[in-house]
């Protein structure tokens, strides 16, 4: 399916197209990794809703990137259970093997760095989630071991998302 | 002997599917409601139940059910809260995951009630395998008659639409949830109107949290006395809590509600790390002010919670063991709730900025005398006085910290350095 085809099955779900942007806006940055000035006016077009509704949401909500954003993106959360679980000892170790600083992207723009809210697996803190994976119980050992994993895993596949086809084949 | 119920599939292998799901004797309770009672028979049996609102509110559930007018001329919808932003929390997702079809149940029994023919389930965008593993489950009961036109023969037709967030905590405030839901930025709205009267596209709305959905099933099927039986009698049932932080077997527990919280820490979660001693718990995610260690003794319920000055909230409990450093804990809460804030009005947006500012200096040693005094002013400012329970929340937990371990915020001050570095 096109994007357009994608984006329109979703806003049938729904009585009023305004509140189909939100789907439409994750169907975007999923296809196209980021979600750039364009795209969002490709997205208002193909719902016929107005321009700036679609760019109010772009920028209120933290799961939508304006700016290009690493092949993976690593989101550690350091909320409380993680907090006390010494995330911040796997920020600094992740700064450190990557040069970079929270924010930041790797200059081959493989990795971008970011701490993130609650990811809702406290149950596996410190956790963090790259693409659509939780990664829980994590430790300087197995953070190694993962950005290993995901440079073999970027010398196979390009595209801003491995994981979803990981997932589809559930 | 407590016989779990709303986790006695999730570690069935395939728990997911639905043949797990109906080996189980799922849908039964859906079968039973829609043969053998009408919608308001069902009202009856979850007001009887005493069910209260597991999203973190606590209201109860068969009386916001009967605010759905009879006669609205207008479609009712159903939205089932699977936003779980509350930091500690994670039995929402852990349902969606491993038992699915739980939660299709529930809100095919409790849309039936309310009269609603359309669910949106608005689950946070970072649950991916919870979405994927919904997705298919919605599909699966489709396919089996479950959902769709004219349920197991009945006039009742209901579908389940999944609508995926996008990182913002606010979403969890109901309003500001059914804002997102029409394609806004998540802000909470006043009330009245409450949703049960005009809710999502204006019409009448019933919003419940997904494990208070999952709950429904095993009411109609085992009877309200049972339910009641479990727990305190205005605050009954089973429940499920998130035990997280320094605690040696953090996971999921289910069991009664009104279970003491030093039982539910040092039995089923073990206690501390070895070396260590319990210093306080947060009993319901961070919006629930923390409980000392000597105040653990407390049961988890609403009201008991409640009396001892915290909340039940979503029973996210995470604990804090002597080895942290408790200004530091209320710093990164306020950071959050001050990330989370929504904007919309001044005393949370601008209340919190400030509240963080003074907390990072303590916390970095470079507190002043009166900073404490500011800190009270501040959540003064804010608590009671914004639009919804957020900025409440961060001033409540600010409030508990300061209460309960001001010898730790004045020593940052005077000896000009965090102790715990």
């Amino acid at each position: 399916m096109t994007m357009r085809e994608k984006i329109e099955e979703a806003a049938a779900r729904y009585p009023d197209q305004r509140s189909a942007i939100m789907p439409a806006l994750l169907i975007a940055q999923r296809e196209h990794g980021h979600l750039p000035g364009p795209l969002l006016e490709e997205v208002a077009d193909i719902l016929g809703v107005e321009r700036i509704w679609v760019y109010e949401l772009a920028t209120f909500y933290t799961l939508f990137h304006t700016e290009p954003v690493g092949m993976f993106h690593l989101q550690l959360c350091d909320n409380v259970s993680c907090m006390l679980c010494r995330s911040e000892d796997l920020l600094r170790h992740l700064e450190e093997v990557l040069g970079i600083k929270n924010g930041g992207t790797t200059p081959d723009g493989l990795f971008t760095l970011s701490t993130v809210e609650c990811l809702g697996a406290c149950e596996m803190a410190p956790v963090m989630q790259v693409g659509d994976d939780y990664h829980g119980d994590l430790d300087i050992t197995r953070i190694d071991a993962l950005l290993d994993r995901l440079r073999a895993a970027a010398e196979q596949v390009t595209g801003p998302d491995l994981t979803a086809a990981a997932l589809a084949g559930e | 002997m407590f016989e779990p119920v709303l986790l006695r599939n999730v570690d069935v292998p395939n728990g997911h599917l639905l043949s797990t799901y109906e080996a189980g004797g799922g849908y039964q309770a859906l079968t039973k409601a829609l043969r053998e009672h009408t919608p308001d028979e069902i009202i009856d049996l979850v007001k009887k139940s005493n069910l209260r609102g597991r999203g973190g509110a606590g209201f109860p559930t068969g009386a916001k059910w009967s605010f759905v007018p009879k006669r609205a001329g207008k479609p009712k919808y159903l939205c089932c809260n699977a936003d779980e932003g509350e930091p500690g929390t994670f039995k929402d997702r852990i349902i969606m995951e491993r038992d699915p079809h739980q939660l299709i149940e529930g809100m095919a029994i409790s849309a039936y009630a309310i009269g609603a023919e359309t669910a949106y389930v608005y689950i946070r965008g970072e649950y991916t395998l919870a979405i994927c593993r919904l997705e298919r489950a919605i599909a699966e009961a489709h396919a089996k008659g479950y959902l769709g036109t004219r349920i197991l023969g009945s006039n009742f037709s209901f579908v389940v639409h999944i609508h995926c967030g996008a990182g913002a905590y606010i979403c969890g405030e109901e309003t500001a949830m059914l804002d997102s839901l029409e394609g806004k930025r998540a802000q909470p709205r006043l009330k009245p109107p409450f949703p049960a009267v005009e809710g999502l596209y204006a019409s009448p709305t019933v919003i419940n949290n997904v494990e208070t959905l999952a709950c429904v099933p095993h009411i109609v099927e085992r009877g309200p006395d049972w339910f009641r039986g479990i727990g305190p009698d205005k605050s009954p049932g089973p429940k499920l809590y998130c035990l997280s932080g320094q605690v040696r077997k953090p996971g999921l527990y289910e069991l009664p509600m009104g279970i003491p919280l030093r039982e539910l820490v040092e039995d089923c979660a073990g206690g501390p790390l070895p070396g260590r001693k319990l210093k306080a718990v947060i009993p319901g995610g961070v919006s629930a002010p923390l409980i000392p260690e000597r105040g653990l003794d407390v049961r988890m319920d609403f009201d008991s919670l409640a009396a001892a000055g915290s909340m039940l909230g979503s029973a996210g409990v995470i604990v804090i063991d002597d080895s942290t450093c408790v200004v530091k804990v209320a710093t990164r809460i306020i950071e959050f709730f001050h990330h989370e804030s929504c904007g919309k009005c001044t005393p949370c947006r601008e209340g919190l900025n400030w509240v963080v500012k003074v907390l990072r200096r303590v916390e970095a040693g470079q507190g002043a005398p009166g900073d404490l005094e500011q800190l009270e002013a501040l959540c003064k400012g804010i608590f009671g006085n914004t639009f919804c329970a957020l900025g409440d929340g961060a001033a409540m937990g600010l409030r508990a910290a300061l209460a309960h371990f001001e010898h730790e915020f004045v020593a940052h001050i005077e000896e000009r350095r965090c102790p715990f570095h």
